[in-house]
């Protein structure tokens, strides 16, 4: 392999409900970044059906060149199709960086390409930095489960690929005089070329809250020691009107549903308020959360790794301060409806 | 008969791993290794589909000798065989030198029995990347299928399957060739207490060890560190962060300071005191 016949850096450009995902326009938001730091362009690859239109959006947060692939064939999101025109694409036009935000898509096609094309992958990076001689990408990503961080280099084999985490880099400004170039790529794929097939898409009826979109998160780990403890902090984020999540050990104890973990395994949130209630703060915990706007630690043990990491802390038993807590925003609501 | 093989690994413990803080390494004796959790619901819908369909399920893994009690463990939880490739050319792979490595097991796997399904679980939970699945299913050119949480049906005559795979906001129901590898959550099943036969099997149960040279004609440049496109340059200990204000005096004190640092954000709490979902399912 001749690494410097690879230039460029690119973004996979997810979309859904005819919109590119926000973790996408983080991308390019970092992908501008890489590409200034190595005087290279920064282009993203679009792949749908009908979602020619969506190139220009992703111009206006900072791509320069849109590869777009907009065939019938890619209505649905298929491994199989979206990789062949993915690769296609690469071997046409030798990017030295490809970045895919790390959603269940994202990382099914990166992991796909990656075996294809016989080069390294980085998963779930929470840091992106670029060497500027060397070109070399440094992905760091927390390890062993949060225990460590880890930078990942891919020094023979190209493009350098990583699946990025949602909500770790920020988008640019949207800017619609920014200009750049949408390239229309052929499409080579028959139907029968690919063995699975999307009979149907069921979407819960009742819609799920998005924990990694509220703005108050309630969340609850071991020191609730059960349902019960699950059901106090629930009253208490029914009334203030957030969401309540979870810590691993609580989702592993059925204390609470999977979708609702945070952390390193889980949802990265960064809310505006998040409440830690019962939660020590190990580091795979503290990676999903510690972006925070406001961290209050509510916890028994003084010597809690969750007291380093909030900004007020309450060393108490929960089962006594969360209902003081719901109390006081009663009485506080109480008072308003009076006062009007 | 249906022949399922289920990918599995041990690991260490990473819940209750302890680090070195001088040497930023792991304290492997602190943390007992463990059959990963998200594989043993690999093997238990393996062992389940077995239950409906017929036919048997193997299981294979890398690793060191010790291995060989994360194979026990899915024998106990009702897989048939177990197959432990060890080899210090595969020592330092990454997903990529994984992926092909246990391809090449599978494929020998395949030859005294044909495979109709692959299962993994989501991810191991000490590299936590979910890559190796994917990998030998593009290595084996089957299709692969991530987040999987219900096999709705397969039959292996027609050489079909329909399978749900887990959205955001829901699931899409997809049919697929067979064979195809299915990398599944942890939700698809609950694993039930081992039966005795299964345990005491378990207990005396021997692996096929196979080493490099039993995996018939391998490409050495592809295995282990040197056919790993990845190294890990550095390694640190996370940013510590530097706390926060401790709330003093009473329990009352302390949350009615609470609850006025709370009102300077007032406007974010709902005054109606709904919620939009209506607290915890």
């Amino acid at each position: 392999m001749n690494i410097e016949e690879y230039c460029g850096i690119w973004v996979f450009l997810e979309h859904k409900d005819g919109a590119i995902v926000p973790v996408s326009l983080e991308l390019l938001g970092a992908g501008r970044r890489l590409a200034d730091k190595r005087g290279v362009p920064l282009s993203g690859i679009l792949i749908g059906d009908g979602v020619k239109g969506l190139a220009a959006e992703a111009i206006t947060y900072g791509a320069e060149t849109v590869y777009v692939y907009d065939d019938p064939i890619f209505y649905h999101y298929r491994t199989e199709s979206y990789m062949r025109a993915v690769i296609a694409c690469v071997e046409k036009y030798k990017p030295e960086i490809f970045l895919y935000g790390a959603t269940s898509t994202g990382k099914d096609l990166a992991s796909a390409v990656a075996t294809d094309l016989a080069t390294g992958l980085t998963a779930d990076t929470t840091m992106l930095d670029v060497d500027a001689e060397t070109g070399l990408l440094e992905a760091s990503r927390p390890a062993f489960g949060g225990n460590i961080m880890a930078t990942i280099l891919c020094k023979k084999d190209r493009p350098q690929m990583a699946t990025v985490r949602p909500k770790v880099v920020k988008a640019l400004e949207r800017d619609p005089e920014r200009t750049g170039e949408v390239i229309e790529e052929p499409v080579e794929l028959r139907e029968e070329d690919i063995r699975t097939k999307v009979l149907d898409i069921v979407r819960h009826t009742v819609k799920k809250v998005r924990l990694d979109e509220a703005d108050i998160i309630v969340a609850g780990g071991k020191g609730l020691g059960g349902r019960a403890g699950f059901e106090m902090i629930g009253e208490f984020a029914k009334r203030i009107g957030a969401s309540v999540g979870g810590s691993r050990d609580a989702v592993e104890a059925g204390w609470i549903e999977h979708s609702r973990q945070v952390g390193q395994t889980g949802v990265t949130v960064t809310p505006k308020i998040y409440f830690a209630i019962g939660i020590s703060g190990a580091i795979q915990h503290l990676v999903g959360m510690q972006n925070s706007g406001l961290i209050i630690a509510i916890n028994k043990d003084s010597n809690a790794a969750i007291f380093q990491a909030c900004h007020y802390g309450i060393v108490g038993d929960a089962f006594e301060i969360v209902p003081m807590l719901t109390e006081a925003f009663d009485q506080a609501l109480r008072e308003e409806v009076e006062h009007g | 008969m249906l022949h399922i093989v289920a990918c599995i690994k041990q690991v260490p413990d990473t819940k209750i791993i302890k680090m070195n803080p001088k040497t930023n390494t792991m304290d492997r004796s602190s943390a007992p290794a463990i059959l990963n959790p998200y594989d043993a619901h690999a093997v238990e819908e393996a062992v389940r589909l077995k239950a409906r369909y017929g036919g048997k399920v193997s299981v294979v893994t890398m690793g060191p000798p010790p291995a060989v009690k994360a194979i026990r463990k899915c024998i106990e939880i009702g897989a048939d065989e177990g197959y432990l490739i060890t080899d210090r050319a595969f020592a330092g792979a990454d997903t990529l030198a994984t992926s092909y490595s246990l391809t090449k097991a599978i494929e020998k796997i395949g030859t005294m029995e044909p495979i109709d399904l692959i299962i993994c679980g989501k991810m191991t939970i000490d590299g936590d990347t979910g890559q190796v699945g994917p990998g030998i299913a593009r290595r084996l050119d089957i299709p692969p299928l991530t987040s999987v949480n219900k096999v709705v049906e397969l039959d292996r005559e027609v050489g079909y399957a329909v399978v749900h795979r887990k959205l955001e906001d829901g699931y899409e129901v997809i049919q697929t060739t067979l064979p195809c590898l299915l990398s599944v959550e942890k939700e698809i099943n609950e694993i039930p207490y081992s039966t005795l036969p299964n345990m005491m099997r378990a207990a005396r149960y021997q692996p096929v060890i196979w080493s490099v040279e039993d995996l018939g004609i391998v490409d050495r440049t592809k295995l282990g560190l040197k056919g790993s496109p990845t190294i890990v340059a550095k390694v640190w200990p996370p940013d510590k962060p530097k706390g926060g204000e401790m709330l003093q005096g009473s329990s009352e004190e302390q949350v009615n300071r609470l609850f006025s640092i709370l009102m300077n954000k007032k406007e974010l709490f709902h005054k109606s005191g709904a919620t939009e979902e209506g607290g915890v399912q």
